[in-house]
């Protein structure tokens, strides 16, 4: 019994000791940090993706307490909402962003036998983007294209990008992408782009993209890819907004002045330009010549519909 | 032709792999298997199938059914660790216990930690020690060489532990070289382990930093104790030759993952080593310390590789 | 005891199977109308192109003139018409500028040498040396390709020991063996040149042990040349690696980020010194090289002699076309060598060889994890450790990568070589070093900005 005693004695003893000492640590070492900091912390995401252009969300929740002004200052995560949060805990003002994605721009399938781009060349080294494209241009004809190897897969913090066995083609998840721009950064190629989601009309953003890259000459892109743009301009012509621009023989679709009409889509003779919806259906069209892009994703496949008219 | 192939240099590859230096290892084992066979029969060969069978099914088994990873047990490092554990145990102990010792060694020891080349210590002297401090009593009951009847004895360290070096007047070198000496299966003939060593290093599958360094620090140690006092220390040939030193110098110490990565590294590894296992043969409790010495040193390695940089081209520049 | 480098290195299988082969001159075939001559075929800025199109070229005239002062001048390797200047495909895929000659007979300018005669006598001082090769466009043919001028602009007395590399330690490789072997007499000539030019009274020419023949005549030969010895080296590599070559010669160690001459060295490759013979005593620029087309799968392995621009896929035509079993194409070795994702490109003065291999050779084996073995490091000619730079670089830690010292990796590929798990080690290991570098030059220019903004404020104190 007195055993029993004894022993909570020395651990009472232990334990008060061991807290008068952590008390006088904590309060020595104490860091002095502004509480707002923490309060915007807890509204930010908290996935350290480093979207914002900071290290992390405690370095961005830092920097927003010190700024004066944070309208610059946006977390692509939370968009709008988490932002406006922030502004109210800290009284100051933001503006209002537009939620965004990212795009691949690129429909160059390399699996299958119908594949848009055919390989011309087997890579075997490290399984890295960014090490196959210091070695060659791309293993089809295509010296733009995606290579497939997943750079962007690897570091994306949301699992929002995929490289989908099926076409070899890097694939965004839209319902998970949080448009943090880590993939379109990691992309030797600089395939991907960070676009505006879109006007949402009935449940769905409406927008309009120019799915390819290659800056070769017309005859040189129309033989590497089924899919490429090849600079034609027949897109830019028809645009009532002047929306597109062709530079270095490509295609590229203004985000604030598309106004999302399609009338593009089917304009364009190689199926390039991708749309989330149906594209308007133009008087007495042309049966393509050109065979449709695998089905690279529900939006391409319902834009490379034009014969069913 | 066929589609070119395009992949950065270098394009040619030595024949080294994975396989060749794990088989190395085990080949480098056959004559300490062959005198475990020859001195210790039947009890030597169902405790080595046991602990390899059973190490290579686990690995196998966590990595099917556990993890859902491809199995990798073809690569040769469960067999080398199977083979290890039972170097390590008596002749004769119960097969339960070897099988317990193997689930801890690849089980806990390995694949806890991701698998081959993941783990921080080396899995079979994992499996080792614990069964040594769960099975006190099964683990030192060493069987007698050549003694079919199941009589048991002591180790040479034991005796020296429990008699002093009086107690070891009966024993030849001839006898700690020939292996003709209680102890675990592995680790009774000298002569064996220095010839699969040797072989080791000569294959270029250990470098010599490692058991050099061991034994060196081991001989230098117990030579200043027995030439301050011989009649209390065992010579250094002695500690050299008994208790696992050369298994452990040479096929423990030697594990690929978990020893230091420089040259420099290795060296004051194994002089910890050494020094380790030095100090608990002579000032601790237990009579034999070459796999607590190992464990230990396996911790202390990650820290061996921050400071133990290998020597830089031009570092020193001679002029 | 043979010297050799102190650190690391590896014994790859030599397969030398063009080394009894003589050196042949390489005839183009009447077929081929027209060559492209690549206008950046050294380290550094690209040439200028100083003809039009439609202008009259003879061989050995300057078509593209030095763009920078590491850069080196380009002369026409054929005689013709300027066809076409624009980017065509590169061997790696990419857009590459060049200009097509379309060959019309085979015009020399006047100027050149071309008879047979070996000239012995130097008459140029050392500055009309250093610039006569600059003029020349000759570059380091080895395959690094840094131009020759650069490295021969020495202080007076600063070098000590001219340094000439007849290792070819690639496998393989044939071309500076044949090289030494037919063209003896020349080299040493050419050694005594860059002697000259550089200020130095003696000249080590290391040749690996498996070269013998080529030892035995340079030695018997040297006899009459004071200064040059011939040092036999053991067989290693990456002996032919400047820093490691130093060290094997004579012994000393080249720092961290230093260049050779921080201790006293130059270094040429043996077909430099060629070429430099050429250059100063013939008159002729580097329109030419020996060119190994070699490899297992291949019917004949040759060494030719021929003239930059030559078709890659011509070469390997005449040693036999390419078999069926050829699985991968590489410019150069098989340890540093590039592998051509295009093989419709031209030769230019870095190509020392044209490696065909089979699938089963070249396939690289299925990779398991790292089971920290410490080969790479005890491979590393450089003392790094290829195990964790390869770690970091893939997990995007520059900083770490700097710390650990990758930039000072010369990727020998002894790492990726020796990995018994088969890691792509040098794959992450380059690409480290490629943003390392990059990252450190932008703190340099920083840190040069920075300063030169500071001086003004100074000034004005």
């Amino acid at each position: 019994m007195e055993a029993v005693f004894i022993t909570i004695a020395v651990l009472a003893v232990l334990g008060c000791v061991a807290a008068v000492i952590l008390y006088f640590v904590s309060q020595k070492f104490k860091v002095y940090e502004d509480p707002k900091i923490g309060e915007v912390e807890e509204v930010l995401p908290g996935a350290n993706c480093g979207g914002c252009g900071f290290a992390g969300c405690h370095a961005m929740a830092e920097a927003l307490a010190k700024a004066d002004d944070i309208s610059a200052l946006s977390c692509p995560v939370g968009g709008s909402a988490v932002m406006s949060q922030v502004a109210a805990i800290l009284g100051k003002s933001v503006a209002e962003s537009a939620p965004k994605l990212a795009v691949v721009r690129c429909s160059g399938c390399t699996v299958g036998e119908n594949a848009n781009r055919q390989k011309t060349l087997s890579y075997d080294g490290a399984k890295s983007c960014a090490i196959a494209s210091t070695h060659f241009a791309g293993d089809t004809a295509c010296s733009y294209g995606c290579l497939g190897l997943g750079d962007c897969v690897k570091v994306c913090q949301f699992n929002a990008i995929k490289v989908n066995p099926e076409t070899g083609l890097a694939e965004v998840d839209e319902a998970k992408c949080v448009a943090c721009g880590a993939c379109a950064k990691a992309c030797p190629k600089q395939i991907i782009e960070i676009r505006d989601k879109g006007r949402v009309v009935k449940d769905q953003a409406r927008r309009v993209w120019v799915s390819c890259v290659n800056k070769d000459k017309g005859a040189v892109a129309m033989k590497a890819c089924k899919s490429s743009c090849i600079g034609c301009g027949k897109c830019a012509k028809v645009c009532k907004f002047e929306a597109i621009t062709i530079e270095g023989n490509v295609a590229h679709i203004d985000n604030d002045k598309c106004k999302a009409c399609g009338m593009c889509i089917n304009e364009c003779p190689k199926k390039a330009i991708l749309a989330t919806f149906e594209p308007p259906v133009k008087p007495a069209p042309k049966p393509a010549e050109t065979p449709a892009p695998t089905e690279q994703k529900v939006a391409a496949a319902e834009v490379n519909k034009p014969d069913q008219q | 032709m066929n589609t070119l192939t395009v992949s950065p240099s270098p394009h040619v590859h030595s024949s080294d792999s994975v396989k060749r230096n794990m088989y190395g290892v085990v080949i480098a084992l056959l004559p300490a298997l062959a005198a475990s066979l020859w001195f210790f029969g039947l009890g030597a060969l169902t405790v080595l199938l046991t602990s390899i069978v059973s190490c290579v099914l686990i690995e196998f088994l966590i990595q099917k059914f556990v993890l859902k990873v491809p199995t990798t047990i073809t690569d040769g490092s469960a067999a080398v660790t199977g083979l290890i554990l039972a170097f390590n145990l008596p002749a004769g102990l119960p097969l339960w216990i070897v099988v317990v010792g193997a689930l801890v060694a690849i089980g806990i020891g390995k694949m806890t930690f991701g698998g081959l080349g993941q783990n921080i210590a080396n899995p079979a002297i994992l499996g080792r020690v614990f069964l040594l401090v769960s099975f006190p009593a099964q683990m030192t009951t060493w069987p007698v060489p050549g003694d079919a009847d199941g009589a048991t004895g002591a180790t040479p360290l034991g005796l020296l532990k429990e008699g002093g070096v009086g107690a070891l007047s009966n024993l030849q070198t001839s006898d700690l070289l020939y292996g003709n000496i209680g102890g675990s299966l592995g680790e009774v003939a000298a002569i064996c382990l220095i010839i699969g060593g040797l072989f080791l290093i000569f294959a270029k599958i250990i470098t010599w930093h490692i058991p050099v360094s061991i034994l060196a620090t081991v001989a230098i140690f117990s030579g200043i104790l027995w030439g301050v006092d011989p009649t209390t220390y065992a010579d250094p040939m002695f500690h050299i030759l008994t208790g696992g030193m050369l298994l452990g110098a040479f096929f423990m110490a030697t594990d690929y993952v978990t020893s230091p990565m420089s040259h420099s590294g290795m060296i004051v590894y194994g002089v910890g080593i050494g020094l380790i296992t030095m100090l608990i043969r002579t000032f601790g409790a237990y009579p034999e310390g070459m796999s607590f010495a190992i464990l230990i040193m396996n911790i202390v390695t990650p820290l061996i590789n921050t400071y133990c940089k290998p020597k830089r081209f031009g570092e020193v520049v001679k002029k | 005891m043979l010297k050799t480098f102190s650190i690391g290195g590896i014994h790859p299988e030599e397969n030398k199977l063009s080394a009894g082969n003589a050196l042949k001159q390489f005839k183009l075939p009447a077929d081929i109308k027209e060559v492209k001559i690549p206008v950046a075929q050294h380290i550094g800025a690209p040439a200028q192109p100083v003809v039009a199109v439609g202008d009259d070229v003879r061989v050995g005239q300057v078509i593209a003139q030095a763009g920078g002062f590491v850069s080196a001048n380009i002369h026409a390797p054929f005689s013709g018409k300027v066809k076409k200047i624009e980017a065509t495909t590169g061997d790696d895929g990419k857009p590459a500028m060049m200009i097509t000659i379309a060959i019309e007979g085979d015009e020399w300018v006047e100027t050149i040498d071309r008879s047979a005669g070996i000239k012995r006598e130097i008459t140029l001082s050392a500055e009309e040396i250093v610039k006569k090769i600059g003029e020349m466009g000759i570059v380091g043919m080895g395959g690094a390709r840094f131009p020759a001028q650069v490295k021969l602009a020495v202080k007076p007395g600063q070098a000590q020991a001219l340094i000439i590399n007849g290792v070819e330690c690639e496998p393989y490789l044939t071309a500076d063996h044949r090289l030494m072997l037919e063209k003896s007499e020349e080299v040493l000539i050419g050694v005594k040149i860059l002697m000259k030019a550089i200020g130095v009274s003696e000249a080590f020419i290391g040749i690996e042990n498996n070269k013998k023949d080529a030892i035995d005549l340079l030695s018997k030969l040297a006899a009459g040349y004071p200064g040059i010895h011939v040092q036999p080296l053991k067989m290693k590599y990456p002996q032919g690696g400047e820093k490691q070559l130093i060290d094997a010669c004579i012994g000393r160690q080249v720092a961290s980020g230093a260049l050779p001459i921080s201790v006293g060295a130059v270094v040429q490759n043996v077909g430099t010194a060629f070429a430099v013979y050429e250059a100063v005593q013939k008159n002729k620029p580097l329109i030419e090289r020996v060119v190994c087309v070699t490899g297992k799968p291949l019917q004949n392995p040759t060494n030719f002699w021929a003239r930059i621009g030559t078709p890659v896929k011509a070469l390997i035509e005449a040693a036999g076309g390419i078999p069926e079993d050829c699985e991968k194409i590489i410019g150069g070795g098989p340890m540093m060598g590039r592998a051509f994702a295009n093989i419709d490109v031209p030769i230019h003065k870095g190509s020392s060889g044209i490696l065909l291999m089979s699938k089963e050779e070249s396939k690289r084996g299925e990779i398991a994890n790292c089971i920290r073995c410490a080969k790479c490091v005890s491979v590393c000619p450089m003392g790094l450790e290829p195990f964790l730079l390869s770690k970091v670089s893939a997990k995007s830690l520059w900083d770490m990568a700097e710390e650990n010292h990758i930039a000072d990796c010369i990727e020998c590929g002894s790492c990726s070589f020796t990995c018994p798990s088969n890691r792509p080690l040098l794959d992450y290991i380059r690409l480290g070093k490629g943003k390392v570098m990059g990252i450190m030059r932008a703190r340099a220019a920083a840190a040069k900005a920075a300063a030169e903004a500071a001086k003004p404020a100074e000034e004005k104190k």
